[in-house]
């Protein structure tokens, strides 16, 4: 989807501020959230695109006005709402109401560290590469109304095939509840120019990840 | 955190009380239907407190300064060569590392989201979740280093990697001049979280000195 998370080549944000011996989370709360988001990942609630499309699907003016966690959390509501894990009146109780809905595992505290590690994405391939490093490939003119990683500013240009990563779940269909549908993934990189035009720095390049079903043979 | 763990929502005005009642509401319920272990959510947040950073990664560039096999391991399969080194928590299966030189300068940046490696650098920093840094990285990644304080040669090619899939990058950054004779703890020491981000450059001995 064309939402304002996809922010890549936007105007108007200023200028980027670092902060000195900044903390892991500056609240409390904020570690929650982060760590409630591990544990229903462990437990297989919903998969990290599905985190990403919530954020996504958050009204724009939201999704820009709140902080990071914020977001998080406002996300992890969506997701417990829409897979049917709490309800509407739990959230506003502030209590549990009803039976739970089942989940294949739970992180407990002597399973933490393999609810830290990060999960692989690689996948059975369905078929062979389309493309190998050095090929020319133009990425798909796309606009779906559902959560793509294929940005704005990468779409219909003309690039080289750099590096192939193996095959991976494929996060459009996986946010969409179709399944892994594994796909190739491709680092691609683009002058810059071809990006913003020419008047661009002629040194810059960028290179996005791309899945299979984005790109088209130039 | 001890000085933010307290009961009294008024504290920090009402915004953000809301959302720290909101937060404690949702793990209430959560651990009530038996699907979270407080528990475990305390050693999650411990981990990311105490045991994950950037030293990780700074670890890693230091060997790969001084061990060519291990650069050359590392930058053909990161995955593999970070997992031979007992120190560093399991980087799970995508990571990819990317060689700062003098003519070619690697940014990491994640337009759509927040992907960061966090096994190495640990949390990522507020400014590289926010909408100045993923807005600006891909388009005017020059005046980005500017806002860090960090200036290259006009002719320094300039690589963004946007991190738009499950790999995740590493910067390698350049060794800086007069630590020839430096073991890789020392070395690591001159390496900074945004050196391997791409948004810094690893400190000079004089720099360290001050």
């Amino acid at each position: 989807m064309n939402g304002v998370h996809d922010m890549g080549g936007m105007d108007g944000f200023g200028k980027v501020e670092a902060e000195e011996n900044e903390p892991p989370f500056h609240e409390t709360w904020e570690g929650r959230v982060l760590a409630m988001q591990r544990a229903m990942g462990y437990a297989g609630a919903w998969h990290i695109d599905d985190s990403r499309y919530a954020q996504e699907t958050l009204p724009a003016r939201t999704y820009l006005s709140v902080s990071y966690y914020q977001r998080w959390e406002l996300a992890m509501e969506k997701n417990l709402l829409l897979r049917g894990y709490v309800t509407e009146a739990e959230l506003k109780a502030g209590h549990a109401l009803g039976p739970a809905k089942p989940l294949p595992r739970k992180l407990t505290k002597d399973v933490v560290d393999a609810g830290m590690t990060r999960n692989s994405f690689f996948r059975q391939q369905q078929g062979p590469a389309r493309f190998k490093p050095g090929d020319r490939v133009r990425t798909r003119n796309i606009n779906p109304l559902t959560h793509t990683r294929l940005p704005r500013y990468a779409r219909d240009k003309v690039g080289t095939v750099e590096l192939i990563h193996g095959c991976h779940a494929y996060p459009d269909s996986v946010a969409t509840d179709r399944g892994d549908d594994p796909q190739w993934l491709y680092t691609v990189v683009f002058d810059g120019r071809e990006i913003w035009g020419p008047d661009t720095d002629p040194t810059l390049t960028i290179s996005i990840d791309a899945f299979e079903p984005y790109l088209e043979p130039a | 955190m001890a000085d933010h763990d307290h009961d009294d929502p008024h504290e920090h005005g009402s915004e953000l009380s809301e959302t720290q009642l909101r937060v404690r509401a949702l793990e209430t319920i959560l651990t009530e239907k038996g699907y979270i272990d407080p528990a475990a959510l305390d050693a999650i947040v411990e981990t990311y407190e105490t045991k994950v950073g950037p030293r990780n990664g700074a670890l890693v560039v230091a060997k790969a300064w001084t061990d060519p096999a291990f650069r050359q391991a590392l930058l053909k399969d990161a995955t593999a060569a970070v997992g031979t080194l007992g120190y560093v928590s399991p980087v799970g299966d995508h990571l990819v590392a990317v060689e700062n030189t003098p003519q070619r300068h690697n940014m990491i940046v994640c337009t759509l989201c927040s992907c960061y490696p966090w096994e190495m650098l640990g949390l990522p920093p507020v400014w590289y979740k926010s909408a100045p840094y993923r807005s600006r990285a891909v388009k005017d990644p020059r005046g980005v280093l500017d806002d860090f304080g960090v200036k290259l040669a006009k002719e320094t090619e300039i690589r963004v990697w946007d991190s738009t899939a499950e790999t995740r990058f590493l910067v390698l950054p350049m060794r800086p001049a007069g630590t020839e004779e430096w073991s890789e703890e020392r070395l690591a020491d001159l390496v900074t979280r945004d050196s391997m981000i791409g948004t810094g450059l690893a400190l000079t001995p004089a720099e360290i000195a001050k």
